[in-house]
């Protein structure tokens, strides 16, 4: 049967017989990050897209309609006006770590694709950390944002900043807490085994209440941990311009907001494999010509519906609940998830211990 | 115990009340078609629908016999808040020689106008209204002054 699959191991088969292995990876090094630039740039223009187009359904506008057919090429018009504006570099600014912040950003972004398994056999690194390596990783992007605040030299900058170094460092810690549920069920971190797992049910239908949980709980985590309303408080537009980008300009300001969508995009990729079962399709117990049908749909346009399945949710989060104060999120993660998470990761040891999940 | 119960109660109350929120939007996205309140403008300019109080100009306004039933008072002038309104008045002789104040020019500045509708509530007689008309672009400043009155209109018989 055709699948992604088969071609890139042809592929792979291919550039080994034809070159010698260190070309060979090299090459495929030098394809691979075409690839995920490619798919930054795919996921920048469509998400965005999607983002307005939701709102203002939402809202009961019509959203972007001149553009191309229903306003569908606006984003590539954006695009190409941020590419041949200037990018300015304010004169009071640390220039390195100015110019320096928006790469890293992305590039932290960009490592976290890493382990991620797009389709069946599709995946960059099937590395036997995986989710560890996911966790860890994404940490570091609290530093790109500290960088771009402290940089600045300005004071609305600085306050982004440093608000969102204080959510993203707590909220790390209901989310991977959540993220431990499924671990412990799985009993493994590599992705594609916690895929594996999910083969005769998505660990959200087996996992009984605590994977349910769990599921609420990594949701509202990582739409903290992206800075995305109602957690928006890095950004916070009516207080403080900007956040930690108001002194960015053209492209590197590009950066971030695509920074901002890619890892809107990673974390619902990530909650797609933990809790929907990644690329495996949707099975129910024995009902053999369903499981049938069902295997008929290829493994990516599952994955890639599951996550903009949670990427919508994640906008009609935003465009539904109102922002909070500093005091509130602190209080929310602090005294509320963080709790319940590890209330439910307890609950989740006993079942597995005693062997009651499916 | 109390505590534990209460914190229950709030987690439960807050999925609640965010449950209820996210069914209103989520039932709007799905039936933005509908539901949506944009009016795409130029493109709908022969069949366009304004809202019975929409607040495009202020009008004076005239019966078929050409009167009015402004009498000069100047709340509307005394009521504006940016002075865009202003009242000259004359006197008019009765037939017994008696002299009694009337309009002469009511000169409404639409440039200045921010279309706050004080001006309609201050006056005494209903003689001026909001009307809804809003493409007001012009290429010269000075058209913008206008005067309200018509040309040889007088004040309604009866209205004191």
């Amino acid at each position: 049967m055709w699948s992604l699959q088969n071609i890139a191991d042809n592929f792979h088969g291919w550039l080994y017989d034809t070159f010698n292995p260190t070309i060979a990876l090299l090459l495929e090094f030098a394809i691979v990050a075409v690839l995920v630039i490619g798919l930054f740039a795919m996921l920048g223009l469509v998400l965005i897209m999607m983002e307005r187009k939701v709102s203002a359904w939402m809202q009961l506008r019509l959203g972007p309609n001149r553009v191309g057919p229903g306003g569908m090429f606006q984003t590539v018009a954006d695009t190409l006006k941020l590419i041949v504006k200037e990018g300015m570099t304010p004169t009071n600014v640390d220039r390195f770590l100015f110019n320096l912040a928006p790469f890293i950003v992305m590039i932290v972004s960009m490592v976290i694709l890493a382990p991620l398994m797009f389709a069946k056999g599709i995946q960059i690194w099937d590395i036997n950390i995986g989710v560890l390596f996911i966790t860890a990783v994404s940490s570091i992007s609290v530093i790109g944002i500290l960088m771009a605040g402290w940089a600045s030299n300005n004071k609305y900058s600085l306050l982004g900043a440093m608000r969102s170094g204080a959510q993203i460092v707590s909220y790390e810690l209901s989310a991977g807490l959540a993220i431990m549920t499924i671990v412990v069920l799985t009993g493994d971190l590599k992705i594609s085994s916690i895929i594996n797992a999910q083969a005769d049910g998505w660990w959200l239908f087996k996992g009984h209440i605590p994977a349910i949980i769990a599921f609420i709980i990594f949701i509202i985590a990582v739409t903290a941990e992206t800075n995305r309303a109602p957690f928006d408080l890095a950004e916070a537009e009516s207080e403080l311009t900007a956040g930690f980008h108001t002194e960015y300009s053209g492209m590197k300001f590009a950066l971030f907001f695509l920074a901002e969508y890619v890892n809107v995009f990673i974390v619902c990729a990530i909650g797609a494999t933990l809790f929907l079962g990644g690329w495996m399709p949707l099975h129910i117990g024995n009902w053999t010509g369903f499981n049938h049908v069902m295997d008929y749909i290829p493994s990516f346009v599952w994955f890639f519906g599951k996550t903009f399945f949670l990427i919508f949710v994640i906008m009609w989060f935003r465009w539904t609940f109102p922002r909070l104060r500093i005091d509130q999120l602190l209080n929310l993660e602090w005294k509320y998830l963080l709790p319940i998470s590890m209330l439910n990761l307890l609950l989740t040891t006993v079942i597995v211990i005693m062997k009651w999940h499916f | 115990m109390a505590f534990l119960k209460n914190y229950i109660k709030e987690v439960f109350g807050a999925v609640k009340s965010s449950l209820k929120g996210m069914k209103l939007t989520g039932y709007y996205a799905l039936h933005h078609r509908k539901e949506k309140i944009t009016q795409q403008y130029p493109d709908n300019k022969d069949k366009l629908v304004l809202p019975e109080r929409f607040r495009g100009e202020v009008v004076l306004i005239h019966d078929e016999n050409n009167e009015h039933a402004c009498t000069g008072c100047t709340a509307c002038e005394l009521a504006c808040p940016n002075g865009t309104i202003k009242i000259i008045t004359k006197f008019d002789i009765s037939p017994e020689g008696k002299k009694k104040k009337a309009l002469d020019t009511f000169v409404y500045h639409l440039e200045l106008c921010t279309m706050c509708n004080l001006c309609i509530v201050a006056c005494p007689t209903d003689a001026i209204k909001m009307a809804q008309t809003f493409e007001h672009s012009v290429f010269d400043r000075n058209e913008l002054t206008k005067v309200l009155n018509k040309p040889g209109s007088k004040i309604r018989e009866g209205v004191e």
